[in-house]
């Protein structure tokens, strides 16, 4: 399991991605607005996104936890 | 008789010259470490050239130059101190007699005013010769009173191979530039034993004062390195960049052209001015091709600082990174900055301000942090500057990231715009909701947003750049593909600035 986690405090503008899919390390997956800022929130390994904790127009704090995925071994 | 004395010192130097015992030279390879000697070789242009107090604590027998290498050599033909650990002699400890050479290569670094490298591997002092090294007027704490006068006077560079432990973890503190070897370095006050006992945590070394940690996550190491001939070069680069000592001035290089693979600065900044691009990019498209050496590249990355050269010329590089965290800038961005900006300014590396910043981070979580007081630091550090400072307003400057970002109140020698600049208290977006939330709040949609974009277009044009030029906000505006020329040209003509920024005896920090 990996969690993704939001790199600063912000408000959830889109989830690019949904339970179920394939995202590799590197890759954009939640679109959070900051500071009138789009910014984008990467995975750190790749993974199968098993949860989506967030909506958007949440609001999330520094290091709260957008997705989780899980890592194969 | 003669001949046979010769021999003797012979024997004893080539002993002492050797190091600790063969058991902890397999170690070294093991952990793929070099051995003091070597790593001087590759240091220098050709090896130490003087060595003092080679024979330290000799009568011990088993302590062979007390566990430490001090001396003068060449770094590209600059006269450079050094002060080495060797770890194969009681783990690098600090007896009595390394502590004195440490010293006393630090006053002949003060003497000659030339650069000091400190190359750390070293497990901390000697318990057993406590009394003779640690509490004393030449005990351990004058290596760092020496540290603190030096700063700012000449360059005090780290490079940390293994742990740098307790006490000991303040001499890269205390030094302009830590480069550390991933894997083999680390600095702590507290080993992880130590933590275990004491406050019943269980982390490991790597977790809690490894490399990568203190390069990414506490901004304790400026360089993160793969591997010790990495480190060493690493080294031997950064001096590239830096006089002698504060009164000299960095060395001019051959000029070169910006990178070909360069694309030009139009295509790179989006119109819109909330996307993010990658602001390294932009960099790489102004400055000499392969000259950036950037420093913290692990840490805060909401804002870039390294070193380049201008056609020829050296120069240091504040930039916002819009691609991380949207270029806000936060308590460890600030505190980056201002390390950087005082570490250009000591040594007269005229400053490039690359601004595109929505400002200071705001919410609860950075206000409990302090981040006022870190902003603070940062904007300080900015205003007492008094080498050839220019600021280039790329895209948004809004509210104290203008002024942070050594915008017009802040002495710059020039503040420029691009045509795709807007200077603001803060962006129209915020703007409208701030000034208008009330009649806002009255309208039904479609008039709200109608309202909204009115206004935003009215703000818009209310904080042109044209008009800000107009008003002498901005000394210029200049077309990107003109910048790198402009700059060239402004930091050659600023080259005789004379500046003094106050008398006093100094600043009360904003720390």
């Amino acid at each position: 399991m990996a969690e993704v986690t939001a790199s600063m405090a912000g408000t959830v503008l889109s989830v690019l991605v949904a339970p179920g899919d394939r995202v590799e390390a590197g890759q954009d997956v939640v679109i959070l607005e900051s500071m009138k800022m789009e910014v984008p929130v990467q995975a750190e390994q790749g993974g199968i996104v098993s949860e989506v904790k967030v909506e958007e127009g949440s609001f999330v704090g520094d290091g709260e936890v957008l997705l989780v995925l899980s890592v194969e071994s | 008789m003669k001949e046979t004395w010769s021999e003797e010192l012979k024997e004893r130097i080539e002993k002492i010259e050797a190091g600790g015992a063969p058991k902890y030279h397999e170690k070294l390879k093991q952990q793929k470490k070099l051995f003091v000697r070597d790593r001087l070789r590759l240091l220098f242009d050709d090896d130490v050239q003087l060595e003092d107090g080679k024979f330290a604590n000799f009568m011990a027998g088993d302590l062979p130059a007390d566990g430490v290498v001090t001396g003068i050599g060449r770094i590209h033909g600059q006269t450079v101190c050094v002060m080495a650990n060797d770890s194969t002699v009681k783990a690098g400890s600090w007896g009595a007699r390394t502590v004195e050479k440490i010293i006393r290569i630090q006053e002949t670094a003060e003497k000659l005013q030339v650069p000091i490298i400190y190359l750390v591997d070293s497990a901390g002092a000697r318990i057993t010769d406590q009394i003779e090294m640690f509490p004393g007027r030449r005990g351990a704490g004058r290596i760092f009173y020496n540290q603190v006068k030096l700063s700012g006077m000449v360059p005090q560079v780290c490079v940390l191979f293994g742990p740098s432990a307790a006490g000991g973890a303040y001499i890269p503190a205390f030094c302009d530039i830590v480069i550390m070897v991933d894997k083999n370095a680390s600095m702590y006050l507290g080993s992880p034993r130590m933590a275990e006992m004491v406050i019943g945590e269980k982390v490991t070394l790597e977790q809690m004062g490894g490399a990568r940690m203190h390069c990414s996550v506490s901004g304790c190491g400026d360089v993160l390195a793969s591997s010790e001939e990495e480190a060493i070069a690493a080294a031997r680069r950064y001096l590239s960049y830096f006089p002698a000592n504060y009164l000299g001035k960095p060395a001019m290089a051959e000029p070169k052209q910006p990178s070909p693979e360069a694309r030009p600065i139009a295509e790179i900044v989006p119109d819109h001015q909330n996307s993010p691009f990658d602001m390294l990019e932009l960099v790489h498209s102004l400055v000499d091709e392969g000259t950036f050496f950037e420093i913290k590249a692990l840490f805060a990355r909401e804002l870039i600082t390294g070193f380049a050269r201008l056609n020829g010329r050296v120069i240091g590089v504040v930039a916002n990174q819009s691609k991380v965290k949207g270029g806000v800038l936060f308590v460890d961005s600030a505190d980056k900055a201002a390390r950087f900006i005082t570490l250009c300014d000591a040594y007269q590396i005229p400053l490039l301000f690359l601004a595109d910043v929505p400002g200071f981070m705001i919410g609860t979580q950075v206000e409990r942090a302090g981040i006022i007081r870190h902003g603070a630091k940062m904007i300080a550090a900015m205003s007492e500057a008094t080498v050839p400072k220019i600021s280039v307003i790329v895209r948004k400057a809004y509210g104290a990231g203008l002024y942070a970002m050594a915008g017009p109140a802040f002495e710059p020698d020039a503040c420029l715009a691009l045509p795709t600049a807007q200077i603001a208290v803060m962006g129209p977006e915020a703007a409208v909701n701030a000034v208008y939330s009330n009649k806002i709040a009255e309208l039904e949609e479609p008039q709200r947003t109608r309202f909204v974009m009115e206004k935003r277009e009215e703000y818009k044009k209310d904080i042109d750049i044209y008009r800000l030029a107009s008003e002498l906000i901005v000394d210029d505006i200049v077309a990107p593909e003109r910048l790198r020329d402009e700059l060239i040209a402004r930091f050659a003509a600023y080259e005789s600035k004379q500046m003094t920024f106050s008398k006093r005896k100094h600043p009360v920090y904003p720390v």
